[in-house]
């Protein structure tokens, strides 16, 4: 055994992964499928990002959109905004991808048990969400029910239409709203609050995990806690930008919140609240 | 089978109002359905009536140059549509178009008109509950204005 085998590679090392299969979810959304090529990375929970590099142009944070525990490749979605998102959703099944993490707090599927839950997610938020409810749909529970609510711009923009069908063959209440549509659309047209006007359980004593732009994940809050979800059961998803995601740099500090390490998913009241709030103000 | 006057009272318009109340609408009242793709409100055409929906959703659209409406709302069981009739000109600004089989009781609106005129307690109450409706719907389009689902960042 060589010297430089003992020596760990370092919290910023990544990763080498292999994209083994890709979809094109719509037009700026990609799902790569990625297999370790030697050190793989530490079991995630659901909720966790990763640091993906897409080497020769840079690092970004992507949640893991898969589910975990589950067998076979690791799954990331991404939208393409910019250098680095495009070179990752641009990556061809062969290419090697850099994978660093996983990173963060999740949304703490464990603690959903006996209780109804309510999942509501914009645009591209379905993506750190899919790990979660991939769970719950698969293991369901006689005391719990699952609400999925989902909005998006337009009806091409939604991501996962088809498992979500499945979800609600395997029995989610899952109802999907776009701002404008044209007459092939047959589902809801209106903001995602107004598919949370009622809820088919007692709001109180549910839990609801939000992810979206802050935006929404703001007016939904509101709407939950009209329908009687406790603001402490409501959990959101933040985003900052992120470098090191081992809470070193500062980079993605929200308040007192070091966000890759507090964060993503934090409870909505009493700090995320205020603070989404302020910096939209 | 329900009474008229019990349909009406489930409607979140007029829930709540005393049975003396919800008989002036009753007056005015009848069921009706209509088939998917059935036109209930065609743009430009006299408004005359407001829709409670019992059941099956109704889309607002509305024709495009290109010939392909677009959707701009969903409407909902239990919900109200129709509003042209309660001011002038009296025209529908939208088409509604049935998505599902729909069930509905339609409520002549130049009668209530009469009615909430005659009886300025009944028409304050009426127009207190539709002025909420609207003012909900309000809020949701300018919601919707805010693209709700961009970035989530400040770009
Ligand atoms: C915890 C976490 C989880 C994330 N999960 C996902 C995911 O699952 N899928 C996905 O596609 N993206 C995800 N993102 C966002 C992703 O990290 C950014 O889109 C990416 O950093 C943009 O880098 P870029 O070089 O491609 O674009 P840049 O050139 O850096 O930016 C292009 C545009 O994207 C915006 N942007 C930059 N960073 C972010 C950010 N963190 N969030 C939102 N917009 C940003 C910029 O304001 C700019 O308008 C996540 C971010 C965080 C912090
Ligand atoms: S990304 Fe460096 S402190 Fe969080």
């Amino acid at each position: 055994m060589t010297e430089t085998e003992h020596v760990s590679p370092g919290p910023f090392v990544p990763s080498r992964y292999r994209v083994v299969d890709r979809k094109t979810e719509n037009s700026d959304i990609t799902t790569l499928w990625l297999e370790p090529v030697d050190r793989p990375i530490a079991p995630f929970k659901a909720g966790q990002f990763n640091m993906l590099t897409a080497f020769g142009v840079g690092e970004v944070a992507i949640s893991i959109s898969s589910a975990p525990g589950a067998p076979g490749a690791i799954e990331h979605t991404v939208r393409d905004v910019g250098a680095v998102s495009h070179a990752l959703a641009s990556s061809q099944i062969g290419d090697v991808v850099g994978l660093r993490g996983p990173f963060g707090t999740d949304w703490g599927l464990e603690s959903l048990t006996g209780c109804n839950v309510v999942v509501v997610v914009g645009g591209i938020g379905l993506a750190p969400l899919r790990g979660a409810m991939r769970y719950l749909a698969e293991n369901p529970a006689p005391d719990r029910k699952v609400v999925l609510r989902v909005g998006a711009r337009l009806p091409d923009q939604i991501v996962f239409p088809e498992e979500m069908e499945r979800w609600r063959e395997m029995g989610v209440d899952v109802e999907v709203t776009v701002d404008v549509a044209d007459a092939a659309w047959t589902g809801h047209v209106g903001v995602v609050t107004q598919i949370l006007t009622e809820l088919p359980f007692d709001g109180a004593g549910a839990v609801a995990l939000v992810c979206g732009p802050e935006i929404m994940m703001r007016f939904s809050a509101r709407s939950l806690i009209d329908l009687g979800v406790s603001p402490e059961n409501i959990r959101v998803s933040l985003e900052r930008n992120m470098q090191c995601g081992i809470a070193l740099c500062g980079h993605c500090q929200l308040g007192p919140f070091l966000l890759c390490r507090d964060g993503p998913v934090v409870p909505y009241a009493p700090l995320a609240a205020e603070l989404i709030t302020e910096i939209e103000r | 089978m329900e009474e008229m006057s019990e349909l009406i009272a489930k409607n979140s318009l007029f829930a709540g109002l005393p049975d003396s109340t919800i008989q002036l609408a009753v007056g005015c009242a009848q069921n009706v359905t209509f088939e998917p793709g059935a036109r209930i409100l065609v743009e430009g055409e006299p408004a005359d009536t407001l829709y409670l929906l019992r059941r099956g959703r109704v889309a607002l659209q509305v024709q495009r140059p290109s010939g392909k409406p677009l959707i701009i709302e969903t409407i909902g069981p239990n919900s109200v549509l129709g509003w042209s009739w309660l001011v002038p000109p009296y025209r529908w600004q939208f088409d509604g178009v049935a998505i599902d089989p729909v069930g509905a009781i339609a409520i002549d609106g130049t009668c209530l008109r009469a009615k909430a005129d005659a009886d300025a307690v009944f028409g304050y109450e009426l127009l207190r509950r539709i002025s909420g409706v609207l003012l909900s719907r309000l809020q949701s389009t300018r919601v919707r204005l805010l693209d709700l689902y961009g970035h989530s960042l400040d770009d």
